[in-house]
């Protein structure tokens, strides 16, 4: 048996193995979750978790999927934050400056205090890249916030109000559709496909028997 | 860094890096890979399956934890429910918001079809949202269409279904303009030449990814996508059945709010069924790489109502989940590591496998290095193999895992193991459904107005899908079943009401099974509390 690690949930005492992670801990010490828990694998941004330790007034953050827990950590889930999204057409938007601060005006009020970068789990450059979105600077935006989980602790820390998360996933989406060039061998392909130029010799293979696709198989010749 | 017992091993894998950078080892023959499969992959393992007592696949084999699952009876009892009215109607009903549904959403709203999408958790926490090495589709020069059939065919074992694999590498190229239209940023050369790599069984390289977020990536722009497009949906809404009209058309779901426990009913003209998979159901006691959603929930419902399923035999083990710390067992690590360079070691430090086998092939491999030849990493729980991640540094330049792998990187570093420099440890972690709801390449299944479309489907990928090949999967299909609900929508003019006899002609077959009344579904959520707290105030308790 592991040893124990005294852990506050919101507040309340509990005693769980100390090797676990914070997710599990609050299994462990019979809650079943609803929110605060989706992917288990620090992809989704679900399980947000604020905590203190003991003796510390410290405020730090972690993913509760995957941050192991410590001894006299009091915690708290943030399961879901209001924040504000816009709505748009991207197929009718344009990345220029002006673009991200029609969208969220709110951006222009950043006091580049640097709250949400300190904040951020996934450790991005938060404050960077809403500093990028003022200049409309979308590659900046696209490479700095790639990461982001969308877990919004930088949204609950911002003095201004932005939500961060939002602000990069549209000017990401700008930037992959109307910055970035379209691969011309999918155009390429898309016309031969057109023309139904692969449409017989897929046939034949639908219509082979597994000892002519096991022989068509064994002879591929690889890519190197 | 890794505790003291690891060193020694650690130290024999550094000693032979060197030398296997270069070296070639060989691929397995056909009659290799069979030999290597029946003697180590889980699927074979005897007393692990049994045959289904009731339902449509009656006589079937699966794995005791799905068996579990068929041979169950509803939270709701047929007997004494009253079906409430409906409380919304929609054309098209969407149970699922992975990458399949949400995307079906996307074009069934297109077409002009009122959409309304229920889902477990939040929209997009799904196993879409994990998916971390790429998609693939035959869209370079030296690629074909025809070429990508072969690959997907020959690794599931030649079992696939013909029409659904005709659909999946035809619709590729098609699918990636349309996530490129939708912002998502793929790796690419400044003149837009997609980067593109191997996984395991490609004889080209196919595989597009975004970093190793690329689930992440494309679910997020689809959701943003739904959002746009002011699609109604409901959160933390689990699906308890489907209904049936007199004439045995699905017309919509049976559903629970998962916080205070209402019951209620959505009037569908069609109903798509994207619940994705089953990794929750820890088959044989593997860890699993999946989401807390993934319960297998939409098979279940499916079967209930009579739809036929199909490969409920073969679950894909990914060779490659973390074996250490314990912390993170089974999360992925993903195939796009060896995609990049990285190499498989036993504890010597020896190769033992080619990287690039199919899943089902390495993991057998991986499974007979520690328990037949011993050669695997015994300090841990379950023992596992090195995956040798710092010769990607050496292959590539250093960098190459931070700027390729991040996700990964984050993965290790957050419990202090350094993956440029030190390998990491794998086992075998349960991570895709290869079998599931049978369905045309329309995503009709046998039940008029049922679609289907994702991992809860099965058949395109026969025995053991290929990396990549499930993304591309979710978006075509997903697609093609937004357009065919749409418009067997649009020709619908009356709804009749919906019942749930078939749940009660269902359970009478269990009864005469004599199957125990204890024992219920779907799962909705697995339940990781302590024994003595699981049963404990559910959002389900009130219905027994
Ligand atoms: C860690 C990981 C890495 C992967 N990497 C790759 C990769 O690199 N390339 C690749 O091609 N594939 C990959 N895959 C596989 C691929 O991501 C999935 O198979 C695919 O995304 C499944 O999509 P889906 O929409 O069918 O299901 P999901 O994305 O899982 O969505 C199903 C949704 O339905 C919800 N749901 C379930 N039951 C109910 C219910 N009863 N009521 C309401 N809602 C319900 C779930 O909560 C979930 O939100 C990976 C998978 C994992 C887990
Ligand atoms: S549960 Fe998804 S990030 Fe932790």
């Amino acid at each position: 048996m592991a040893k124990l690690a005294t852990i506050y949930i919101m507040g309340k005492e509990y005693k769980v193995p100390s090797t676990l992670t914070i997710l599990q801990a609050i299994e462990a010490s019979g809650f079943l979750f609803i929110r605060g828990c989706g992917c288990r694998g620090g992809f989704c941004g679900a399980c947000s978790t604020v905590y203190r330790t003991k003796d510390s007034y410290k405020l730090k953050v972690a993913l509760a999927c995957q941050t192991k827990i410590e001894d006299g950590m009091f915690l708290a889930q943030i399961p879901f934050y209001p924040g504000n999204k816009a709505t748009h057409n991207l197929s009718q938007i344009k990345p220029t400056t002006e673009t991200l601060c029609a969208l969220y005006p709110e951006i222009m009020r950043c006091i580049s205090c640097g709250s949400c970068t300190k904040v951020c789990p996934q450790d991005i450059k938060v404050m960077d890249y809403v500093n990028a979105a003022i200049r409309g600077d979308y590659k900046k935006i696209a490479e700095l916030s790639f990461d982001c989980i969308m877990c919004g602790l930088c949204a609950t820390r911002c003095p201004a109000e932005i939500v961060q998360y939002n602000v990069a996933l549209v000017a990401r989406r700008i930037y992959g559709a109307h910055v970035m060039k379209k691969a011309q061998h999918v155009d390429k392909r898309l016309d031969q496909m057109k023309e139904n130029q692969f449409a017989s010799e897929i046939e034949e293979l639908m219509k082979s028997s597994v000892d002519q696709l096991k022989e068509r198989y064994t002879k591929r010749d690889m890519e190197k | 860094m890794y505790p003291k017992e690891f060193q020694e091993s650690i130290k024999k894998v550094e000693a032979t890096r060197q030398a296997r950078m270069t070296q070639q080892f060989p691929m397995l023959s056909l009659a290799d890979r069979t030999i290597l499969l029946e003697a180590y992959h889980p699927d074979y393992k005897k007393g692990t399956m049994r045959q289904i007592s009731v339902g449509v696949n009656k006589g079937d084999k699966t794995p005791h934890e799905f068996a579990n699952l068929f041979e169950a009876y509803s939270h709701i009892n047929p007997n004494n429910f009253t079906i409430p009215s409906p409380k919304y109607e929609t054309d098209v009903l969407i149970i699922g918001g992975g990458g399949a549904g949400v995307a079906a959403a996307i074009v069934a709203k297109q077409a002009k079809a009122n959409v309304f999408l229920v889902t477990k958790l939040r929209v997009a926490d799904a196993n879409t949202t994990m998916a971390q090495g790429g998609i693939q589709a035959a869209d370079k020069e030296n690629d074909s269409p025809a070429i990508h059939y072969l690959d997907v065919v020959g690794g599931g074992g030649f079992k696939n279904i013909p029409e659904l694999v005709r659909a999946l590498v035809s619709d590729g190229p098609e699918v990636i303009r349309w996530l490129e239209e939708l912002g998502v940023i793929f790796d690419k050369a400044p003149d837009g030449t997609m980067l593109s790599i191997h996984g395991g069984g490609t004889s080209r390289k196919r595989m597009h990814p975004c970093r190793d977020y690329t689930g992440a990536e494309l679910m997020r722009c689809l959701k943003d996508e739904f959002l746009d497009q002011k699609i109604k949906y409901l959160e933390y809404t689990g699906a308890l059945e489907l209904l049936k009209d007199s004439d045995g058309k699905c017309v919509g779901a049976v559903l629970v709010n998962m916080e205070n426990g209402e019951v209620f009913t959505v009037k569908a003209k069609t109903t798509i069924l994207a619940t994705g998979g089953a990794g929750q159901l820890h088959i044989q006691g593997f860890p699993t790489s999946n989401h807390y959603g993934a319960t297998a929930d939409g098979l279940v419902l499916a079967y209930r109502s009579g739809a036929k399923l199909t490969f409920l035999d073969t679950i894909q083990y990914h060779p490659t989940g973390v074996g250490y710390p314990e912390q993170i067992l089974g999360q992925l690590i993903t195939e796009k590591v060896r995609g990049v360079g990285a190499q498989l070691v036993n504890a010597d430090g020896e190769r033992f496998i080619y990287d690039l086998e199919t899943r089902d092939v390495v993991s057998s491999a991986i499974i007979r290095e520690i328990q037949d030849r011993k050669k695997g990493i015994m300090s841990v729980t379950s023992g596992g193999v090195w995956l040798d991640t710092p010769l990607i540094e050496m292959k590539s330049g250093s960098g190459t895992i931070l700027k390729q792998l991040p996700a990964m990187h984050r993965q290790f570093i957050k419990f202090g193991i350094d993956m440029t420099k030190e390998p990491v440890i794998t086992y075998p972690t349960q991570h895709y459904q290869n079998g599931g709801i049978l369905c045309n390449e329309y995503a009709e299944t046998n039940i008029p107005g049922l679609y289907v479309a994702g991992e809860v489907t099965g058949g395109v990928h026969g025995r053991n899908r290929l990396m990549g090949n499930s993304l591309l999967d979710i978006l075509v299909f997903g697609r093609r079943a937004g357009t065919h609900a749409a418009e067997l929508a649009a020709k619908t003019t009356e709804v009749k009401p919906g019942t749930i006899n078939h749940v009660k002609k269902y359970h009478s077959e269990l009864e005469k099974a004599g199957i125990p009344k204890e024992r219920k579904s779907p799962m909705l959520l697995p339940d990781y509390r302590p024994k003595e707290f699981q049963d404990r105030y559910s959002f389900l308790s009130h219905l027994k």
